[in-house]
């Protein structure tokens, strides 16, 4: 017995299943029955329910590549903040290898990186490594902060909502699995893709959102809209968002 | 031409007891919930239920900093309950005082077996209550109203803990009582659950009260949770424009 439609809206306590289903991200199972334990929308994929938050914070898994702000620097590692409740170290002899150099002269307080999770232990001990294409440390350009699970609908399918956003802007985007956006460009196209960010997040959860966002951009860079609306867009919240570099 | 008045403040209940307001003996005061209604609050919620004025914010999981309090296993939730020195008729001191750090205390407890704090180790959940206007029943409010927030911050939750009082006050059973009913009254209990499990997660009683009294007084308040909790998950949804 299921109770629910695939992407109703539920909140936390309301009873989805019974047990001839499996329970997933999002819910918990109470007396053979599966519930949802977050405000967010349902997935049904075969015999799994799933809730998709609709608000969450970051949790560090290994091998994300995240966005994150140096807070502290300590003997011989850099602390920073990554948008979650933990947060990250990054080793100096990641950096440096076995040489010893002063950590103040390669990356300050205040800088933001680009890195790869190398490892989360048990109690949540956050490593974080630069190795790997595209890391490293930027230079100018602005921070948006969104909700981590609105990330895979703001890259969209096969990354055609952020390489839109990246072709009309003209801007430079980065997207890290921890909600941080990366954009550098011409400031008034950097705004141009705040707000087109911005809307996205607020309307993540709404279906034929694609359209509206290629409106909003030609509207706000005012241009002429294309005449036919192209083919309508397959909503879908995840599958995608795995290739996140540029 | 007949035109029909309809008052609506007549009597909805059973029993024909009225009360100075002119409620029911099962009459809630008429209340209003609103989810995300603070923009740098991860989660956050306002209630209002007759002259209760409540504003909720939440924040977390976030990392804790005071070492002494963190917990290997699971997240704390931290809860802060504060009157606003205008929020009662003569000027209340502010700052924290027996009574709201009692409060605090048992709303972080009323909470805490709705969260699934053990998903958070070693962070917080911060939650504060602040009552801008206050009028008898302000910790079942601020229980209330902080479960709607907690779910806005998407912190994953068994369930939505409602919370109503019941009690005593001129010699019959009453449901949520008003200031005038709690202070000229026999008696007060409020009591926090879980609807759908029916899990009681808190249960306080001041005042005297026969063992049928306090039992009717619980079950009067149980049912007054039920409806309050309706009005949780409205403003929950209503929150996304659905």
């Amino acid at each position: 017995m299921i109770f629910i439609e695939d992407k109703q809206m539920v909140i936390p306590g309301d009873i989805l299943a019974d047990d001839e289903y499996h329970s997933g991200r999002g819910t918990f199972k109470e007396d053979s029955k599966i519930c949802s334990s977050l405000v967010g929308l349902v997935a049904v994929r075969d015999k799994k329910i799933s809730v998709i938050p609709l608000q969450s914070k970051y949790i560090p898994k290994r091998g994300d590549v995240v966005i994150g702000e140096i807070t502290d620097i300590r003997f011989s590692m850099w602390n920073l903040d990554i948008n979650s409740p933990y947060s990250g170290i990054l080793p100096a002899s990641d950096v440096f290898g076995k040489e010893k150099r002063e950590l103040n002269k390669t990356f300050n307080v205040g800088d933001v990186l680009f890195l790869r999770v190398v490892d989360v232990d048990e109690v949540k001990k956050v490593k974080l490594g630069l190795k790997g294409r595209g890391l490293g440390k930027f230079r100018n350009g602005i921070l948006i902060y969104i909700t981590p699970t609105k990330v895979p609908r703001l890259i969209g399918k096969k990354g055609s909502m952020i390489n839109m956003i990246k072709d009309e802007t003209k801007c430079e985007v980065v997207v890290g699995q921890n909600g941080v956006v990366w954009v550098k460009g011409d400031p008034s196209m950097e705004r141009v893709a705040e707000k087109v960010i911005n809307m996205i997040e607020e309307q993540a959860h709404t279906s034929g959102l694609t359209d509206r966002v290629r409106n909003m951009l030609y509207e706000l860079l005012g241009k002429e809209k294309p005449d036919i609306e192209q083919k309508e867009e397959t909503d879908e919240e995840e599958e995608n968002g795995e290739d996140l570099i540029q | 031409m007949i035109t029909i008045i309809i008052n609506k403040n007549l009597n909805k209940g059973s029993q024909s007891n009225e009360r100075d307001d002119g409620r029911a003996f099962d009459e809630l005061r008429p209340f209003k919930i609103e989810a995300g209604v603070l923009e740098r609050a991860d989660g956050s919620a306002y209630l209002e239920i007759g002259g209760n004025k409540v504003m909720v914010a939440v924040y977390g999981p976030r990392e804790l900093h005071v070492r002494r309090l963190m917990q290997p296993n699971r997240a704390v939730l931290r809860c802060r309950y504060n009157m606003a020195p205008f929020s009662v008729d003569d000027r209340k001191r502010p700052g924290p005082d027996r009574r709201s750090v009692e409060i605090s205390k048992i709303t972080s407890e009323a909470l805490m077996p709705a969260v699934f704090l053990e998903k958070f180790p070693r962070s917080t959940i911060d939650v504060f209550i602040e009552i801008l206007e206050a009028e008898g029943g302000t910790r079942c409010a601020g229980i209330t109203a902080a479960s709607v927030a907690l779910a806005d911050a998407g912190i994953p939750m068994r369930d939505l803990v409602v919370s109503c009082a019941a009690g005593k006050a001129n010699g019959e059973v009453i449901l949520d009582l008003s200031e005038a009913e709690d202070k000229d009254g026999e008696a007060d209990v409020p009591v926090a659950i879980m609807p759908r499990t029916g899990e009681i997660t808190l249960l306080q009683s001041d005042g005297h009260l026969t063992s049928e009294e306090f039992e009717k007084s619980l079950n009067l308040a149980i049912e007054g949770c039920k409806k309050l909790s309706e009005a949780q998950k409205e403003a929950i949804i209503k929150r996304y424009g659905d």
